[in-house]
């Protein structure tokens, strides 16, 4: 699994994971089958502050849900996205306002000049990538579902 | 640092990939997970779980720990996405096939493969509706040939059981992928150490993990790895990408993605099927595949003595190892496997039928039987065991004459093998 150019590598996703404290889920979806809501579900587990932002609910999962960045209560460490490919660079402004440290784009995503613009900005960027999958890589799940991590080791696991 | 770099050498991810300390007691080695069930953590955690929203055991049929250290450790080493052991390889060429294909569907497959699977793919799949066309799979435009709208996978071995020949991977993965196909290939003979298939565009490798991989023959198990890089939304495959009856309207590619058929086979087929593989054969091929790279190169280099000393034998008529000056698909090794074309291999005794019987009743450290990829040397004759019961033309036509000796070279010092081997030749010269 070749990396692409000027995407996080493993190490580099684990560091942002480990620092981060808190993750805003931009168009997280309430309905169980999306796989947005699969990754809130995950997430929701971990000790990650979750901040679900969406216009259409005010709640997601029974957590209190935002309708914008900008209303959120503190500024969020990740920014995952969860929108469609022509929305991502009006969401990269919205967290560059807001003053996030990472923005994430969701597997399947990816948009080259709203990811030069967030680095721009001072901000670390992951494409095509998902938050639950790369958590999972280092956290053991993926691991458990017989996937192939990358991660070789001979010390113990410990929590992210 | 838990990451030394992200993809280290090929024997130190065969002696560690998929598992490190455990993390409850520091144990070194991989701990035998001897247990059926794993608890919840609470309700919503066991909610999570069967509805595949978190990672975790649930039950060993799905899914173990020691399991699991197996499967990451085969899929980092051909280089894929994930694995999934199962019960036997004839467990995982089904379910690795069941995971895309439904009544209706066809599958184009080599002609010249495992017995096991042409039972499997000619009988039993077709009873259920699978149709497959065998074709001769050394001219690619056979497969092309072969390919209908209805066609949903392509599938042949690395290495050709009995006969040893290989398999031109890269332009018939090529031909499947203009078909909006997936290129399957059995890496059993080669083992990940010979060849990588998906370094040639495979997508797909399944294993009898019983033979090399497990390597000392005290193992029957299989393994499906995935490359991940299928684009399986490509309009073929509405079993990923059409909501799933058994998940309550799920969509597998939309909501795993690249993950989606590695998934759907374990929690659709393996659970369905129930072919689990135990967590203490998994132990096995875990410390199978850690000598791994040391076994294959001794397997190779006493292979080609073999080889070598049998086409200079008197009673032997033709060796079918493709390592000769003038052996068709000589090319085809040098590109897939440059170290040597695994240790399995077919041979002719010019005395024929006779003389086979008396060859594998003479052999006193080459053990008569049916399986390969011991440590032992194994032979067999397969005109008086295996296809006793085929036809002497249907026999031909699967490279099994009456004169065929196939051999499985093992580790024993080379001396010793040819020493027996030549005492039992000369018995089959006389008869």
């Amino acid at each position: 699994m070749s990396e692409r150019p000027h995407d996080a590598t493993a190490t580099e996703r684990l560091a942002i994971l480990r620092r981060a404290r808190s993750v805003a889920l931009v168009g997280v979806s309430a309905n169980p089958l999306r796989s947005s809501n699969f990754v809130a579900t995950y997430l929701i587990r971990t000790p990650y502050l979750i901040r679900p932002v969406n216009p259409v609910y005010t709640d997601v999962l029974g957590i209190p849900t935002f309708p914008s960045l900008a209303d959120l209560p503190e500024p969020p460490d990740i920014v995952d996205v969860f929108r469609r490919q022509d929305q991502l660079p009006g969401v990269v402004e919205e967290a560059i306002e807001v003053g996030a440290k990472v923005v994430w784009f969701q597997l399947g995503l990816r948009h080259e000049e709203a990811a030069a613009r967030a680095r721009d900005a001072g901000l670390q960027v992951v494409q095509d990538r998902c938050l639950k999958i790369e958590h999972a890589r280092f956290a053991g799940g993926l691991h458990a579902a017989g996937f192939n991590t990358g991660v070789i080791s001979s010390r113990r696991r410990r929590p992210i | 640092m838990a990451l030394p770099k992200d993809l280290a050498g090929f024997s130190t991810r065969a002696i560690h990939a998929g598992q490190r300390p455990d993390p409850e007691t520091g144990a070194r080695a991989m701990p035998i997970y001897a247990t059926s069930s794993f608890v919840f953590e609470d309700a919503q955690s066991a909610a999570d779980l069967f509805a595949l929203q978190n990672y975790g055991d649930i039950y060993t049929r799905i899914s173990n720990p020691t399991t699991a250290a197996f499967e990451e450790r085969l899929a980092s080493l051909e280089g894929g996405l994930g694995g999934l052991a199962t019960a036997s390889g004839q467990a995982a060429q089904l379910i690795a096939v069941l995971t895309l294909c439904k009544e209706g569907d066809e599958i184009v497959a080599a002609r010249n493969l495992y017995g096991g699977t042409i039972t499997q793919f000619d009988v039993t799949l077709r009873r259920m509706g699978i149709h497959t066309t065998f074709v001769d799979a050394s001219r690619v435009e056979n497969i092309e040939e072969a390919i209908t709208d209805r066609t949903k996978l392509v599938y042949g071995e690395t290495i050709g059981n009995p006969r040893g020949e290989v398999l031109d991977i890269e332009p018939i993965a090529a031909l499947a992928h203009d078909h909006g196909v997936p290129l399957m290939i059995d890496n059993t003979f080669a083992s990940p150490w010979l060849c990588r298939p998906f370094e040639w565009g495979a997508d797909i490798v399944v294993h009898s993990a019983t033979k090399f991989i497990g390597g000392h023959g005290v193992v029957i198990a299989g393994a499906i790895v995935e490359s991940g890089l299928f684009p399986w939304d490509n309009g073929n495959f509405g079993v990923m990408t059409d909501p799933s009856p058994a998940y309550h309207g799920l969509r597998f590619w939309e909501n795993f993605r690249e993950y989606a058929y590695l998934t759907k086979a374990r929690a659709e087929l393996l659970r369905d099927v129930g072919a689990a593989i135990s967590p203490f054969n998994s132990f096995l091929l875990l410390l199978g595949l850690e000598t791994l790279p040391l076994r294959m190169e001794r397997h190779v280099e006493n292979a080609r003595e073999v080889a070598l000393f049998l086409a200079a034998n008197p009673a032997v008529s033709w060796v079918s190892y493709p390592i000769f000056p003038d052996s068709p698909g000589r090319d085809l090794v040098e590109k897939y496997t440059p170290a040597g074309p695994g240790a399995v291999f077919t041979f002719g005794l010019k005395k024929g039928y006779d003389a086979g019987v008396r060859f594998i009743e003479t052999v006193q450290l080459a053990s008569h039987l049916a399986n390969v990829g011991d440590t032992k040397t194994l032979v067999i004759h397969p005109a008086s065991t295996t296809h006793q019961q085929v036809s002497p033309e249907a026999r031909a036509a699967a490279g099994v004459g009456d004169d065929t000796i196939r051999i499985s070279v093992g580790l024993e010092d080379i001396e010793d093998i040819l020493a027996d081997l030549d005492s039992a030749l000369g018995e089959a010269a006389r008869v």
